[in-house]
């Protein structure tokens, strides 16, 4: 998976096209072009949709510009929306995810980079086999495990808690993030750890010293996939948390498909695209960043 | 530096194999946690007790297949299991589609291919429940897509999958492709970069237009790279939950159930574990089949090129 993913930056292979407006052409950006509108439609829709009032929306073009621009949705989805009798907005699920989000990714990050300096500079009797068994989990389907994790977590006294969400987004990020921190410290040179181990350097010293100085990337990378990951997460946070610390996306559905009340569709599109901004903000502030991690991450499926 | 240190409690002539690399292997302990206590555990735990008659708690009263015979015969299941097959076909043969002739279009030499790559991906950012309420807002048939083509004077035009039990599998088929199909376009692009650019050269010489170069040559070069673009949507499209539940709830009636939902709805909603575990177990034998063969043409084979 690796090889496939570090040729994106390659430039193009395909024929070069010769005439500017040839036959091929037109139909080839006319493709492109129509298939970028059916890709940014629900954007657009989310947008304007947000930023109209209920009567316009009620009058009818979903597809139209708003009349007048007002950001009231915006306001009520985040301060306002109701989720059975609890009526404080999006808010509250903003900030449970962001608790969730933080512990989350520092965990499965630092302990799934550990793994893989392990596995790859430290193997053990055993190591591989582990590992083999870690990768394979990653295919197994959440549901087959869900039951049991509400087990362990009752037994620690975690069940519903933040820390429980965090323990849990730290075991199933951990194969993806093994096998990204594992590659990637193989292709260190091996001549480095062994005169790092000539010097007298212990486990914690070459990890401290040498590979997480030369492994930034790879940890822009882990955080982009983690972040994205844990904030899009819909099927652990509805199980394993209480109302009072659903993350923002349980929160969003629950507002949005509440059968009570009139449904106001602008704030239920201003809370969608509230939802949707943290992960949107990443994608287009990281680039390339994130292509290499998705990549990374196609392996967990 | 990291001796090998004896405890003074192991009092052995020599160190122990065991507190060799004892770093290294108290570093790994979570790893071997996760594998042995999370993952083998877990499932094996599942298996078992999807044997067992536990309904509200687990309880280790043996019932044999009866679990399974009751799983087959329920009409939810069976609505399920259809629903999903519909879609996963569906979803396999147009994301590939979409995501190779994206990709291959992308690979033309074209300008503001960096635009038009980051317009295809962008959804995969977003999740699945903000794609299910998106789509569930533009299908909405009052306010959505078939009123504003009404309004345009095409007053028969009938689309609304999401009140149609007949067509709502297609209304999440829209929203599952435009959100999953960026990521095979990425694969695709990238194994459309790695082919050896001496292949269009030889075809121009022979004469062979380019879309035929492209079936005839390029795809069965690509053959690594559809056989992962195909493990990964299929193994998203078993986990099919959030989508069904954010878009339709699996309504209307029964009609958009799928297997996902239906193992949560039993376990967590109509305390009937037994039942849950039984169907999770389905899931997992689905997987296997999946990956078996995958496993076997990644692994097993040495000639593929």
């Amino acid at each position: 998976m690796a090889d496939l993913t570090t040729n994106t930056a390659v430039e193009p292979r395909g024929p070069k096209l010769k005439k500017a407006f040839s036959r091929t052409n037109i139909f080839l950006y006319g493709t492109l072009i129509m298939v970028s509108m059916y890709y940014l439609l629900p954007l657009y829709v989310m947008i304007v949709t947000s930023l109209k009032g209920m009567p316009e929306i009620r009058l009818g073009n979903v597809f139209g510009p708003p009349m007048d621009i007002t950001f009231e949705p915006w306001v009520r989805a985040w301060s306002e929306a109701c989720t059975g009798i609890n009526c404080d907005g999006l808010s509250r699920g903003f900030g449970n995810s962001v608790r969730i989000l933080i512990p989350s990714v520092l965990l499965s990050i630092a302990i799934a980079s550990v793994n893989g300096y392990a596995l790859s500079n430290w193997k053990f009797k055993g190591s591989e086999v582990f590992f083999t068994i870690l990768i394979i989990g990653a295919f197994i389907p959440y549901q087959t495990m869900l039951y049991p994790i509400v087990i362990m977590l009752r037994e620690m006294g975690l069940m519903g808690s933040i820390w429980g969400l965090v323990l849990v987004h730290t075991v199933f990020g951990m194969p993806i993030l093994t096998l990204l921190f594992r590659n990637y410290f193989s292709s260190i040179p091996e001549e480095l750890f062994k005169a790092a181990r000539v010097d007298g350097a212990g486990f914690w010293q070459i990890y401290f010293q040498i590979m997480v100085p030369m492994a930034l990337p790879i940890f822009v990378v882990a955080i982009i996939l983690q972040v994205t990951g844990i904030w899009n997460d819909f099927l652990f946070g509805v199980i394993y948390t209480k109302p009072a610390t659903y993350p923002m996306t349980v929160q969003l559905n629950n507002i949005v498909n509440s059968v009570q009340g009139v449904k106001e569709y602008n704030v239920n599109m201003a809370a969608t695209l509230l939802t949707g901004l943290v992960p949107l903000v990443i994608y287009f502030a990281s680039g390339k960043l994130f292509v290499r991690g998705i990549a990374a991450g196609a392996v967990k499926g | 530096m990291t001796v090998p240190s004896v405890p003074p409690t192991l009092s052995g002539k020599r160190p122990s194999k065991l507190f060799k690399n004892w770093m290294a292997k108290m570093a790994s302990l979570p790893m071997i946690l996760t594998a042995l206590v999370v993952f083998v555990g877990g499932t094996a735990w599942t298996v078992t007790y999807s044997f067992t008659g536990s309904r509200m708690l687990p309880r280790t009263k043996w019932v044999g297949l009866d679990q399974y015979e009751r799983l087959w015969s329920s009409d939810r299941w069976m609505i399920s299991i259809t629903n999903l097959g519909i879609y996963g076909i569906c979803s396999l043969i147009l994301t590939l589609f979409i995501g190779f002739t994206l990709a291959a279009c992308l690979d033309r030499k074209i300008r503001f291919e960096g635009v038009f790559r980051s317009i295809f991906l962008y959804p995969f950012a977003l999740s699945f429940v903000v794609t299910g309420l998106a789509w569930q807002w533009i299908l909405n048939p009052d306010f959505g897509m078939q009123s504003v083509v009404r309004d345009w004077g095409w007053t028969a035009f009938n689309f609304d999958p999401l009140n149609n039990p007949d067509i709502v599998m297609f209304g999440l088929l829209i929203a599952g492709i435009w959100q999953g199909s960026g990521l095979i376009m990425c694969i695709m692009l990238a194994g459309l970069r790695g082919i050896d650019e001496d292949i269009w050269k030889a075809a121009k010489v022979d004469g062979i237009g380019t879309v035929k170069t492209y079936i005839m040559v390029v795809i069965p070069m690509m053959r690594p790279v559809f056989v992962t673009a195909l493990v990964l949507i299929a193994a998203g499209i078993i986990k099919l939950y959030d989508l069904v539940v954010a878009q339709t709830g699996g309504g209307p009636g029964l009609s958009s159930e799928v297997p996902a939902k239906y193992v949560i709805e039993l376990m967590f909603r109509a305390q009937n574990l037994g039942q849950g575990f039984a169907a999770s177990t389905m899931m997992l034998c689905s997987v296997v089949i999946i990956l078996i063969p995958w496993a076997y043409l990644e692994f097993g084979g040495r000639k593929r090129g």
